[in-house]
């Protein structure tokens, strides 16, 4: 599921473009094409266009330029109403004067559903989230996660093909976001619901998705699987915003396949794979992650002196701030094993990594 | 250490509750001190006028105070029996020292209210009470036959009584006889309680008309960006920063025969020259000119409580298939039926107790209970009547916070 | 010029006065041109003779401030212009200050006050400076030639003389009218008002127009109404309808048949803070020659006989013969209906409860 064409995709979005000045784009020509049951994460940062893309699919707001597409046919002039997109919100929107049995009956009562088979539903949605018992409270006397629950039961209890979550788990404490993390993720195994989810959280977008759709500026800068965004980052915007990433800066001396041979700004040469780092003489960005840096590596490539700036003890490693290639900023994490050696501050040792550990990216 | 069973202690040894009690009360008496200057304002400027306005309903010594042996006397006369030199000669005693202390004509004025023509009967009897000998029934009525008469001997009993029903009775259009019973007034005096219903009436219909007027308005300031509906909002609030007066009289010049809007009416061949609309000095204008000038008390409650409801409840009906209409109905309405309520409130008892208004354009038919209680403050100086006519508006609107309290709730009020 | 004499004349005064015990009185009238004229007449004589100041304050008739004062013990006023039934039930209730007539000066020629003033003036509390009167006017644009009206009864005649009619929002003068309208003779007015079918008989003729009917309160409203074309005709008081002809060229006619007239009376609050400055003020601005000035600012008669044998021209146009404006001119004079003070001591509880219930009928 790493591509989805055009032509199969359950929503599309087609050359989309969207300005609410008429002066800047908010969103930037956005091609996206989204399976059926995929479960499709928008990250980035705040004002990057994600949450417009969202808003637009759900019909909040209209598309300046191109096509949106939800199986196949075009839902610009659609209004909101007739799209059939279930959605969860940032703060929920649970109706504070009606009940949780009332609130899920909503979406059932204005499509004239009989009332014995609202109930019926209604009591599956809760029974789907484990809230069955709480059908005569007031979203006001639930805790935040219990109401995050009811509002993923109403968003569902309708039966949509498509639901819309933003930030739904942006209210709730770290241990909770974790749990229901998990929660939606199984619900979206168990029901095969094609899912939209807008997060600026990139562990969830990890956690969570099929695929990641990274935004910056308006712009997609990635879609891929979460490990392929992890491992395989290609451009400097997505390496950072991804993980933790330790970066080099230089000019790029030589290219052989796919082994580029980089001349680091702070003195030495580095060989590094070469994802998108342009021709001989360009600069470019080189992004290694601190767990696959070496420490105390007798031989192996891209060996280099290094000083220990900083140690933080963290249980199960320890993060360590070095010197490297006039670096200060150089980050290593050491596994706690028992074998490993204590490094003390202000030591000098080595360290070293792997060619294709090293990525050679844009310039940014 | 304390055991399980015994009470808590703290470290010192006094046990928590105590303890506890006593920080709580440091903390209530500062509340209080803060709260007091307003708490002893309030009493002084609200509370003791009000009680006081609402005593005086009830409460008329004047007769017992300035006449005490003819009110002594009185107790024990039936209104049906005959008049006795008792009664006669206690009044012309009375009368001589109230003429000398010049109190005779506030005798005379109260008594005249219950029956009219007794004024110069005090006030002319008391002129020669001093040379009247015994008898002094026949004293009396020599000098007029009215004293002859029981009905002037049963407006006396009246009264002679410090705590009366009357005046409560009579802004409802009641009255109260000399025997005890009670009466409805004859036909051609019966006024407040029709004054009543054409306050409540002209109340609910501005009412309404705020709430169809300022609901709209109220939406569009929720919704609009900062800066628009800061505009908007001085617009709103601009007639507050004008007089009453100048508004009332501008929508004079609007209305009036002669106005704005009947010329424009003639231009654009509406009506004629000869008919004119009467818009104003009647209850159209008041309805007109009270709408406008109480638009604001709706907007404000209804803009505070809207802008609290943020728009995604309405988008999250719409997602789950509700049309516009649908979404309103069911979904915003009903989050801001509180504000409804505080502006409805407002409005209605602001209203109800309205009255420079009306008596500017109300004409006859735009006269509101105020305007009576104004004009027995100002010019029929019945004081008495004037606070009973305000107690039967406080009981309206007492009763009017009840069915609020009961319909919509009174911690659900919000105001700002 | 004149306005730098005035100050020096107000300043010399005021340091003359210093001297002597200066002091300063607040005196409430009814405002508008009637109380400019007293100003003129009375406040600036006395001001310039005796150096004492004096607050001219306005209000709209009544007792009832009068009586808030008295009753809170806060007296302010110290002397006030009221309607004569006022001065007779303030002076009854205890509310006013009894005045010795013999304060009063004497006439030019020497005859005595209680002699020189028209019978009634003197009351125990209060001292008439004027004779007021309630008529009807009408717009002369609406109704010329022999479609004008003459009479009372024109003014309740809708069909012949059509338009709205303006009327003081009270029964007195209203009921007068009506039954003077309705053919009872000026001198049996009261006399009928006085039983039950009278009043029947007054309402009932008041029935005739009130739909037709613009209601006023202030003196200031009916010569407004009238240039506004809110009003065909209207009630009113006689000298505001004169200042709108007189002073600002207004097309309006006095019409004087069944006029009602009343005296204006000078009380002083029992417990006044000034009283016996007051009391100097009352007998200066009620001498003769300040109630003959007076005449000449406004179209009110003076209280006094030997005042009215002064009555000059309007002070800004000689061609107006004063004489000729005032309720007492014999030729206005002629079904002129005195107010009687005592029957609306009376009735006018009764009377005004019966007024609110038919208006709001």
């Amino acid at each position: 599921m790493s591509t989805v064409s055009k032509e199969d995709g359950f929503v599309v979005f087609d050359h989309v473009q969207k300005s609410y000045d008429g002066e800047t784009l908010v969103v930037k020509d956005l091609n996206l094409a989204i399976g059926k049951g995929e479960f499709l994460t928008m990250l980035g940062p705040s004002g990057s266009g994600k949450t417009t893309c969202l808003m637009m699919l759900a019909g909040f707001e209209t598309a300046t330029h191109g096509d949106i597409l939800l199986g196949g046919k075009p839902i610009n002039n659609i209004p909101p109403h007739k799209r059939g997109i279930g959605m969860v919100f940032q703060n929920y929107a649970l109706f504070p004067h009606m009940t949780v049995g009332e609130n899920l009956s909503f979406p059932l009562e204005v499509r004239k559903m009989g009332k014995a088979e609202r109930e019926e539903k209604v009591r599956n949605a809760l029974d789907m989230v484990q809230m069955g018992d709480f059908i005569n409270r007031r979203p006001a006397q639930l805790s935040g996660g219990q109401q995050q629950r009811i509002a993923l039961a109403r968003s569902l209890v309708f039966e949509p093909d498509l639901v819309l979550m933003d930030e739904p788990l942006g209210a709730l404490d770290k241990q909770l976001r974790e749990h229901m993390q998990y929660e939606i993720k199984h619900l979206h195994d168990r029901l095969g619901v094609t899912v939209v989810y807008v997060t600026h959280d990139q562990s969830e977008a990890l956690t969570m998705s099929d695929r990641v759709a990274v935004f910056d500026d308006g712009v997609i800068q990635q879609l891929a699987t979460p490990d392929d965004l992890y491992e395989r980052p290609e451009n400097a915007f997505v390496a950072q915003f991804i993980g933790e990433n330790n970066r080099l800066v230089g000019v790029v001396r030589d290219i052989s396949g796919d082994v580029a041979t980089v001349e680091v700004d702070g003195g030495g040469v580095v060989t590094a794979k070469a994802v998108n780092c342009g021709d001989v003489g360009g600069r470019t960005t080189l992004s290694i992650r601190p767990e696959r840096v070496k420490v105390g590596a007798d031989d192996g490539p891209n060996r280099t002196d290094a000083e220990v700036l900083e140690l933080i003890y963290l249980g199960d490693h320890i993060r360590c701030r070095m010197r490297v290639l006039g670096n200060d900023e150089f980050i290593v994490k050491i596994p706690n094993a028992a074998d490993n050696k204590r490094l003390v501050v202000g030591e000098k040792t080595t360290v070293g990594w792997e060619t294709e550990d090293c990525r050679a990216l844009d310039a940014s | 250490m304390s055991d399980a069973t015994g009470p808590i202690v703290t470290a010192d040894g006094v046990p928590l509750k105590r303890k506890l009690a006593q920080a709580m009360f440091r903390s209530r008496a500062r509340a209080f001190g803060l709260a007091l200057p307003l708490l002893a304002f309030i009493i002084v400027a609200f509370i003791i006028p009000i009680v006081t306005l609402l005593y005086r309903g009830v409460h008329d010594p004047r007769f017992a105070e300035i006449m005490p042996r003819t009110t002594a006397v009185m107790q024990n006369w039936e209104p049906t029996s005959p008049v006795t030199e008792e009664m006669a000669a206690a009044l012309v005693a009375d009368m001589v020292v109230a003429r000398k202390n010049r109190t005779i004509g506030q005798v005379a004025t109260r008594v005249n209210r219950e029956l009219p023509g007794t004024r110069s009967l005090f006030t002319s009897t008391a002129r020669k009470a001093k040379k009247m000998k015994p008898p002094y029934l026949e004293a009396l009525i020599k000098k007029d036959r009215k004293w002859g008469d029981n009905a002037t001997w049963q407006a006396i009993k009246i009264t002679a009584k410090t705590y009366t029903p009357a005046y409560l009775l009579q802004a409802v259009d009641l009255k109260y006889n000399a025997d005890g019973s009670i009466t409805r007034q004859p036909e051609r005096f019966r006024i407040y309680m029709k004054l009543l219903v054409r306050t409540m009436r002209i109340s609910l219909i501005v009412t309404l008309a705020t709430l169809v007027l300022g609901y709209p308005v109220a939406y569009l300031l929720s919704t609009l960006p900062v800066r628009s509906s800061n505009m908007l909002l001085i617009l709103v609030l601009l007639p507050f920063w004008t007089s009453l007066l100048v508004r009332t009289t501008s929508w004079i010049a609007i209305l009036q025969s002669e106005g704005v809007l009947n010329n424009l009416f003639v231009l654009f061949g509406i009506t004629t020259d000869q008919q004119r609309f009467s818009m104003i000095y009647n209850e159209t204008g008041v309805l007109i000119a009270m709408t406008h000038i109480l638009l604001p008390f709706m907007i404000l409650p209804l803009y505070s409580v809207m802008k609290t409801i943020p728009p995604s409840y309405v988008r999250a009906a719409k997602s789950m298939g509700a049309r516009p209409a649908t979404a309103f109905w069911r979904v915003y309405f009903p989050q801001s039926v509180p504000g409804i309520g505080a502006g409805a409130l407002l409005v209605f008892i602001l209203a109800i107790g309205y009255y420079i208004t009306p008596a500017l354009v109300g004409g006859e038919d735009g006269q509101m209970i105020s305007n009576m209680i104004d004009f027995h403050m100002r010019k029929s100086l019945n004081w008495n009547l004037a606070a009973a006519l305000g107690a039967v508006l406080l009981v309206v609107v007492l009763f009017f916070f009840w069915l609020y309290d009961r319909l919509v709730g009174i911690d659900n009020m919000k105001l700002g | 010029m004149m306005i730098k004499k005035l100050i020096a004349g107000v300043a010399v005064s005021a340091l003359l006065a210093g001297a002597a015990t200066a002091g300063t009185i607040t005196v409430v009238s009814w405002g508008g041109a009637y109380t400019k004229s007293q100003v003129e007449a009375y406040h600036k004589p006395w001001m310039a003779k005796t150096g004492n100041k004096i607050i001219s304050e306005d209000y709209n008739g009544g007792l009832s401030e009068v009586k808030s004062q008295v009753e809170a013990g806060n007296v302010t006023w110290d002397l006030v212009d009221v309607e004569m039934s006022d001065a007779v039930r303030g002076c009854d209730e205890g509310l006013l200050e009894p005045i010795d007539p013999a304060i009063l000066p004497p006439a030019p020629d020497g005859t005595p006050a209680t002699e020189d003033f028209i019978p009634g003036a003197i009351t125990d509390c209060g001292v008439a400076n004027i004779v007021w009167s309630t008529i009807y006017a009408y717009d002369t644009t609406k109704f010329k030639g022999d479609n004008a009206p003459r009479t009372i009864a024109d003014f309740f005649d809708i069909k012949k003389f059509p338009g709205k009619r303006g009327m003081r929002k009270t029964p007195k003068a209203n009921l007068e009218m009506a039954l003077a309208a309705d053919g009872v003779p000026s001198d049996q007015i009261y006399k009928v008002l006085g039983t039950p079918e009278g009043v029947d008989r007054a309402f009932a003729k008041l029935d005739q127009i009130k739909n037709d009917v613009v209601w006023w309160e202030a003196g200031a409203q009916p010569p407004q109404l009238l240039a506004d074309g809110e009003v065909a005709m209207t009630t009113a008081y006689n000298g505001r309808i004169f200042n709108a002809v007189a002073a600002e060229k207004k097309p309006f006619k006095i019409i004087w048949d069944a006029q009602i007239f009343d005296f204006d009376v000078w009380v002083i609050p029992k417990g006044a803070p000034h009283k016996d400055l007051a009391m100097d003020f009352l007998a200066f601005s009620t001498a003769t020659q300040q109630l003959a000035n007076q005449a000449s600012w406004i179209s009110y008669g003076p209280a006094r006989k030997s005042a009215n044998k002064l009555i000059g021209t309007y002070h800004s146009d000689p061609s107006i013969d004063m004489k000729a404006q005032m309720p007492t001119a014999p030729d206005n004079f002629k079904t002129a209906i005195q107010n009687d003070f005592e029957f609306w001591a009376d009735h006018q509880d009764e009377l005004n409860d019966r007024f609110n219930a038919w208006l709001a009928k």
